[in-house]
């Protein structure tokens, strides 16, 4: 479970390893729960990790930075992913996301002029029956064409 | 009276608007006052037909799929709580022959319970394989799942049994058993469908392999690219503590099993069992050099039985109704059945459970109904994304693990991914070998740098520069990867690209031989 936001990142940390003390190889559940809780892994935060773990600087930033879900800034308040793996690109996912780059004027990885949504490439959200498949805010949705791309990014800009 | 409405819970059902369907449904049927009790059921893996309402009646359940929001009213309009005709009404859901002709032996329960009922897992044959292994000593579980003839399912195919029995005879004072949830491969869902639809049998099997083997903790290693899995998973565990199937003393036996669920971070080679024990370890996942095997040297250095969710989740089955039971069904060395998955430009895609031996044309068209772009199929990639693309020539091969590796391919976790005859295949090779260098641990070079080398080449092949000689350098390439890589990553991405560049040299700007090679 995501830990209690909004706090400042030390309280947040404390609060993470205090639950994750004594866990035997606890860095990827305690840098998960930091993301939930921040949106993001800060760097500022590595020292004490690595302190608390009894690691290095060096492999706790090793870790942050191998794994492609950890992101050193905060993502838009809206993070749609969306599939580019075989089974997706068979049904148009490379059209999907070709046109999702130019509607949101952002490339992967890269948040819209807006700062509202995130586009994050994805490879395999095991929706491979019903592509392209792409997932808003980890909603899953099917059969995506830019027409219903545009209308669910319409409605995730319009919510509150 | 009240009627019982089912509308699945999977991802997939989700992604085509089932809690939608289900909310209009709660409150049509509040509206008009009827009495309709909603349950939240796995899919049938029939995914052109999510959302798939079904309704129990005296005949049967009776399917109405796929259901939109707008089709509520209607549904209700035309009685279908009595199971009444409609535009879609499919019938009796187990008489469409999607499913009536299937051999489905670990999704026995797909779609069919409540995923988080243990009552309902009961009532359905659940538990019955724990029960009759607590009355077995551990040599002889691991007797059962040897004489079953189960092999891996996550793509390897080892014999299970023998990793069982290599963490039984080696002595710790702790073990572990690790369940590689790390699903990646594009064109497979059925880990997902399984802990979201069926968790308690995971969760079963888990626990006989702990038991089996002298292992108290369990790790399931899921991806994080599947919430919903996680979530229904440490629900069901949860559930399965309370109940006394999980922790101190199952089922007043005396012995121990606790299970964790550990969320990966968006890895792919993490499914590799090394990598993914070093991710659990809490570090970069970094293939480890074998041996020493996993099963004396695992997880914190100890024994461990690591195994892929379809294999633990068939031995359940295996123990409750003994090996014989599952190992006659299947064909060569490939025992019992593989829960396949259609997966792409495919009309009618699905999970499809069948012994051993169904060919992939019957797949793909007395099941899949061809493309569902309506074009001719032009190659299909069985095996994820390390498997190689197979032109029509080789569709009547029998799905057996011998006979894919004889014409240089694989079964690997049942995936079968269907592209029509608009795909490139020089650009579907291009992107094995940029996924490779996109998802290469790093570790060793044949992987880390071929697969930078490989799509710079394939480029320059694409490009007609230097063609003939660039042809030459990625077979040599991939000769190397294969032979020099650490583990499948490196080793098999040249099998969707040489497979390509053999059978489709037209997609390389190359002249077709008179005699294609079979």
């Amino acid at each position: 479970m995501p830990v209690a936001v909004p706090l400042s990142s030390p309280v947040v940390l404390a609060t993470v390893l205090a639950a994750h003390a004594g866990e035997p190889g606890a860095l990827l559940p305690i840098l998960h729960d930091v993301q939930d809780a921040l949106g993001c892994v800060p760097g500022e935060l590595v020292p004490q990790i690595a302190t608390a773990l009894n690691l290095s600087r060096a492999e706790v930033h090793g870790v942050v930075t191998y794994y492609h879900h950890f992101r050193a800034e905060p993502a838009a308040r809206n993070v749609v992913q969306i599939c580019r793996a075989e089974a997706c690109q068979a049904m148009g996912a490379e059209a999907l996301f070709a046109h999702a780059r130019q509607h949101l004027g952002c490339d992967g990885h890269g948040t819209s002029k807006d700062g509202s949504v995130t586009l994050e490439p994805a490879y395999c959200l095991g929706l491979c029956a019903s592509s392209p498949a792409i997932t808003l805010n980890d909603e899953p949705h099917a059969r995506v064409t830019p027409k219903a791309f545009d209308k669910l990014i319409e409605e995730a800009r319009s919510a509150a | 009276m009240s009627t019982t409405v089912y509308v699945p819970r999977d991802s997939a059902a989700l992604a085509a608007g089932a809690d939608r369907v289900a909310r209009r449904l709660a409150e049509e049927a509040t509206a008009r006052g009827l009495d309709v009790q909603l349950v939240r059921n796995g899919s049938r893996g029939l995914f052109w037909l999510e959302p798939l309402v079904e309704v129990t009646t005296s005949a049967g359940r009776v399917a109405y799929g796929p259901v939109s929001v707008d089709d509520v009213a209607g549904l209700f309009d035309a009685g279908f709580l009595s199971g009444a005709a409609h535009a879609l009404n499919l019938g009796l859901t187990d008489q469409i022959p999607y499913l009536k002709n299937q051999e489905r032996l670990t999704f026995a329960r797909m779609g069919i319970t409540d995923p988080l009922s243990l009552a309902d897992y009961e009532a359905h044959e659940g538990y019955a394989g724990l029960r009759a292994a607590l009355a077995l000593a551990p040599d002889a579980i691991v007797q059962q799942v040897l004489d079953s003839g189960l092999r891996g399912r996550g793509g390897a195919a080892f014999p299970a049994g023998i990793k069982w029995k290599t963490v039984l005879g080696t002595k710790a004072a702790q073990k572990y058993v690790v369940c590689n949830a790390d699903e990646g491969d594009s064109g497979t869902y059925s880990d997902r469908m399984t802990m979201e639809g069926d968790p308690f049998m995971l969760i079963e099997g888990m626990t006989i392999a702990g038991i089996a083997t002298g292992a108290t903790q369990g790790y399931v290693y899921v991806r994080s690219e599947y919430p919903h899995a996680i979530a229904a998973l440490n629900e069901a565990i949860h559930r399965a503590e309370l109940a006394g199937f999980l922790g101190r003393d199952i089922l007043g036996s005396g012995k121990s099993f606790t299970l964790q669920v550990r969320k990966g971070a968006g890895s792919y080679v993490c499914g590799e069992e090394t990598a993914l024990l070093e991710s659990l370890e809490g570090k970069r996942g970094i293939v480890r050099a074998k041996p020493p095997l996993p099963a004396i040297t695992g997880l914190f250095g100890q024994p461990t039985l690591i195994n892929n969710v379809i294999t633990l989740a068939s031995v359940p089955l295996i123990l409750a109704r003994g090996a014989v039971y599952y190992r006659d069904f299947g064909m060569g060395r490939s025992r019992g059945t593989l829960p396949m998955q259609l997966a792409g430009n495919i009309k009618h895609g699905g999970l499809v459970e069948k012994a051993f031996g169904v060919t992939l044309r019957e797949l793909l068209f007395d099941y899949g109904g061809g493309s569902a772009s309506g074009r001719p199929i032009k190659a299909v990639q069985v095996g994820g994304p390390l498997g190689a693309y197979l032109p029509e020539s080789q569709w009547d091969t029998p799905l057996d693990y011998e006979a894919f590796a004889a014409i240089g391919a694989t079964v690997g976790h049942g995936g079968i991914v269907v592209h029509d005859d608009t795909a490139d295949l020089s650009g579907l090779a291009r992107y094995a070998m940029e996924f490779c260098a996109l998802e290469s641990c790093g570790k060793c070079t044949p992987c880390r740098i071929g697969s930078t080398r490989g799509v710079e080449v394939i480029d320059k092949i694409r490009a007609n520069n230097n063609r003939p000689q660039q042809v030459i350098l990625l077979r040599d390439l991939c000769d190397t990867m294969v032979h020099g890589s650490l583990c499948a990553m490196g080793s098999m991405t040249p099998f969707p690209v040489i497979s390509a560049l053999n059978h489709f040299p037209q997609d390389f700007g190359l002249e077709v031989p008179d005699r294609v090679a079979a």
